[in-house]
């Protein structure tokens, strides 16, 4: 964003294509919302609009979309703050291409909604549409502006209060034209009495009753309802189907539809069967990589990086450390898997398409649409019901083009839901990352140099916000946070531990961010923190990170089952400091939600798969969380009122897995340094390391001496690889209880054996 | 072959001559616009269809209309009292214990299974009774409490 773009002028606001405007939505007031960095843009659309109808209500109409982050709920709260509405008297239009406005985010994502150009040009707005009612109670009633106050949708006479009139009123029966003559200016955090104050989901009602609307619930006449034929594998190409038993099924239409087949019938059952009953030949792909090879087939495409934070010089760094750490951290393809799966209803009729679509990019489904039917976008508008989760895997949406394609081949309306098998099969999953850190700490516990080097997941949440002299961090593509906040904040627990300081004690020795001092302090306050020495066999684990603006801490505490490797989380404590809070109830949901789902890509989600083929295509094999893992949770907001506000979807997912590592180590002694920490996993590396029998190596000169609880026969094996294989037995160890390395092994696996 | 079946529908009398082995959730959803019951998973796995049959959770997906001759079937439609929230509906509403709300009718549903077994469930019994109705949005703690609440409400009284 450009701070230094003017904001537009009321007049331009309030005038600009007025008679189309005023034609679209129906008369009352209008206000239009543009963010900052549009003002001076050829594309006048705004990116909102709010309208107080002649019933009183002021709808909002938002390129935005409701997939349960709750903005429904926190946009109408900036909105009727600025009013001085009961939020009762606000609704909103959410995603609907064809009510004139445009997204300035390119959709919702992000967690952008809020802390972005659109959540304060919406403030800005509603404190208009306020200003725009008083000036007109002015008029009607014949008091000075100043005079009046605004309560309840009312505009009153603060010399005399039983004059007064309603918005209802100002707006009914005209179209309202309005010029103003000066600028309002939003509330202060200060003044606020709905905005900053918890709130009720407002969409809880129709969603408890069955009422609330998602794509797949949409029915129209004469729709029908298809299937198409999908590959087994990614990469596979169809040579030859036969389609001759799914065509005599009485109802069932197969066609071919440009690159794929598709079944139809107005009984999706029937769709299902045709589906069945088509014989196709598939040529597979080459052999490719799996979930265990993929990381040095990804490494092999990216060999090098470029460096996008760099400070000091990292072999003065070298030359400072007593300790050198160096390791590879690794995350998983981890799938979205939203309980709704992908859905599209589209109709066709005189060249107009109408599409529904489960989606958190309305525009750029418009558009693909309209490239993929050869139509103008101005001919396409996609109306997004409620979204039935999306965590960015409903930023992809083949499945609208798809059904745009097939209903017109159709000459119907179709309906184009995904299995949760389509579901699993075409998620944007969440790439496999590798992150690569080498760091090194002086003799008083103080980090020498840090080099960091990302690939595959990008540079989100790999800035670095620790105090160290010499720095250099390497990204590569994409959204990251979580895989860089478990990388980062493993390492930095490994360094703590080897220096034998509190891990709380060791951060806030390395931050002079006060924001994020705040949030670890306050975590620890509310988790009732006591310094203790890694691995202290508590089961604790901490982490913290910066996301969307957002600065979070969270203390996990667990339970590491000696037997079958399963870690039980029994307890984590989120402290978030995201500015201010339009809706504290809807950023602890938010919390909440980021903490169990965070839950999964700590413990169990990743994608197995294997020569283009998935494995894991439903929910018996792909495994997200359920009650029986829910810890206790816990949430605290770290007051930050001169902050505007920042994200909230996301942030507290990102230390999930990173705390939770640090509480394995914690409890066992071992170091997970690949997610997720599936109970074999764990399992394998206590087996490595039973419970604390190998102490964390110590720094010994140029040595490091590595301890262990031995006896009679009891030897000690090293391992230089992630994930541990090839042991090697460490010569002399056997019956011995240490042993000092060279410090090239001070990043080695060790675990302690009894041949 | 198309059969005759007859059922009770949120109390009323459907009378329907259809495929007997259509699987319940798509009857309810094409046959009588009864869209509260969602497609999640399609092999029973996540819940999102659940439906009550003779005050009994049953996943939808995976249950054929011909098992419901006879019987009665509630949705997430007929739960309330006309605008009248069912006190679980109410439970859920003051809880927050919804996000996206695609599984919200699974989750209701299944506890009014729950709570018609079980009136004064404990927080272990809710937990082992939802374990099976999965929420990406992570609204579980809610739910839970939502639950409990509901129950205590209702004083163990009949549903």
């Amino acid at each position: 964003l450009n701070p230094h773009v003017p904001a537009p002028k009321e007049e331009s606001a309030l005038t600009l294509n007025r008679r189309d405007w005023l034609k679209l939505v129906g008369g009352g007031i209008i206000v239009f919302i543009y963010p900052a960095e549009l003002a001076q843009a050829q594309d006048r659309l705004p990116s909102s609009y709010l309208r107080v109808g002649p019933d009183g209500l002021v709808t909002l109409f938002t390129p935005k979309i409701e997939m349960g982050q709750g903005i429904i709920t926190s946009l109408a709260q900036m909105a009727a703050e600025e009013l001085d509405l009961p939020l009762s008297s606000m609704r909103a239009i959410m995603g609907d291409t064809a009510q004139g406005v445009t997204d300035p985010d390119g959709g919702t994502w992000g967690s952008l909604t809020t802390r972005g150009a659109f959540g304060s040009g919406l403030r800005t707005a509603a404190a208009r549409a306020r200003a725009v009612l008083v000036t007109l109670a002015s008029q009607e009633l014949s008091v000075p502006r100043d005079r009046l106050v605004t309560k309840d949708g009312y505009v009153i006479d603060s010399a005399n209060e039983q004059t007064r009139v309603s918005y209802a009123t100002l707006a009914g029966g005209k179209n309202i034209e309005a010029h103003l003559d000066f600028t309002p200016r939003p509330k202060a955090f200060a003044q606020f009495t709905v905005s900053g104050k918890p709130a009720l989901r407002v969409d809880a009602i129709e969603k408890v009753t069955g009422r609330a609307m998602y794509t797949a619930d949409i029915r129209l006449p004469g729709m029908v309802y298809a299937r198409i034929l999908r590959p087994p594998a990614h990469g596979a190409k169809l040579t030859s189907v036969d389609t001759a038993a799914a065509e005599q099924l009485p109802g069932v239409t197969v066609k071919q539809v440009g690159t794929f087949w598709a079944v139809w019938a107005e009984d999706p059952e029937l769709a299902n069967r045709a589906l069945a009953l088509l014989k196709p030949v598939w040529d597979l792909p080459a052999a490719g990589p799996d979930e265990e090879t993929i990381f040095a087939y990804l490494m092999g495409r990216y060999p090098s990086a470029q460096t996008v934070g760099q400070r000091g010089s990292l072999t003065t760094g070298e030359q400072a450390s007593s300790a050198k750490f160096e390791q590879t951290y690794y995350t998983p393809y981890v799938a979205h898997a939203p309980i709704e799966p992908h859905a599209a209803v589209v109709t066709i009729e005189n060249g107009k398409v109408r599409v529904w679509a489960s989606t958190q990019r309305p525009f750029a489904v418009r558009d693909s649409v309209a490239s993929a039917l050869s139509v103008s976008s101005a001919n396409v508008q996609v109306i997004t019901p409620f979204v039935g989760g999306g965590f960015g895997g409903k930023s992809s949406f083949s499945q609208a083009v798809e059904a745009a394609r097939i209903a017109r081949a159709a000459g119907k309306p179709v309906s184009l839901a995904w299995t949760r098998e389509e579901e699993f099969f075409y998620d944007a999953f969440q790439p496999p990352s590798v992150t690569k850190i080498r760091s090194g700490l002086d003799g008083k516990g103080k980090i020498t140099f840090w080099d960091y080097q990302v690939y595959c997941v990008g540079d989100r949440g790999a800035a670095l916000f620790y105090e160290i002299p010499n720095s250099r961090v390497r990204p590569w593509r994409g959204p990251g946070n979580p895989a860089n906040t478990f990388a980062r904040e493993s390492h930095i627990d490994a360094m703590a531990a080897h220096a034998a300081i509190d891990p709380l004690e060791f951060r806030l020795a390395h931050l002079r961010n006060t924001r994020m001092r705040k949030v670890l302090e306050k975590a620890a306050a509310l988790f009732g923190w006591q310094p203790a020495r890694l691995p202290s066999g508590r089961g604790y684990g901490m982490a913290c990170g910066e996301d969307a603006g957002t600065y979070v801490a969270m203390i996990a505490a667990v339970e590491v089952d000696h037997q079958t490797g399963e870690i039980k989380v029994k307890r984590i404590v989120c402290a978030q400091d995201m500015g201010q809070v339009i809706n504290p109830q809807g950023a602890r949901l938010q919390m909440e939600g980021c903490m169990m789902m965070g839950l999964g890509y700590s413990l169990t989600e990743e994608m197995h798969f294997k020569n283009g083929r998935l494995l894991d295509l439903n929910f018996h094999r792909y495994q997200i969380p359920r009650f029986s893992w829910m810890p206790q949770l816990e949430t605290a907001l770290v007051e930050n009122n001169t902050l505007s506000p920042q994200g909230g979807g996301e942030p507290a997912i990102i230390t999930v897995g990173a705390a939770l590592a640090n509480a394995l180590f914690d409890a066992v002694g071992v170091r997970a340094n690949r997610l997720p920490m599936t109970p074999e996993r764990v399992l394998a590396l206590m087996q490595i390391a039973p419970t604390l029998a190998v102490q964390p190596p110590v720094r010994v000169g140029d040595q490091v001496r590595v301890s262990w609880n031995g006896g009679p026969g009891i030897k000690l094996q090293k391992c230089a690889h992630m994930p541990p294989t090839g042991w090697q037995d460490v010569a002399g160890t056997e019956g011995q209880t240490s042993i000092t390395l060279p410090l090239s092994d001070q990043s080695a696996y060790f675990r302690v054996i009894k041949p | 072959m198309n059969e005759i079946i007859d059922f009770q529908l949120n109390g009323q009398p459907v009378h329907l001559n259809v495929s007997p082995d259509r699987r319940l959730i798509w009857v309810l959803r094409t046959e009588r616009a009864l869209t509260g019951a969602k497609f999640g998973c399609g092999i029973g796995l996540c819940g999102a269809c659940t439906v009550l049959v003779d005050g009994q959770a049953v996943r939808s997906c995976v249950m054929t209309v011909k098992e419901v001759q006879g019987k009665a079937v509630t949705t997430i439609e007929g739960l309330a009292q006309g605008e009248k929230l069912h006190p679980l509906q109410q439970a859920f509403v003051e809880h927050d214990a919804l996000q996206c709300g695609f599984c919200t009718p699974g989750m209701i549903l299944n506890a009014y299974g729950l709570l018609r077994a079980n009136p004064n469930p404990t927080a272990a019994q809710v937990i082992t009774s939802l374990e099976d109705n999965l929420c990406r949005c992570g609204a579980h703690p809610r739910i839970v409490q939502a639950v409990l609440s509901a129950a205590e409400n209702m004083k163990g009284g009949a549903l």
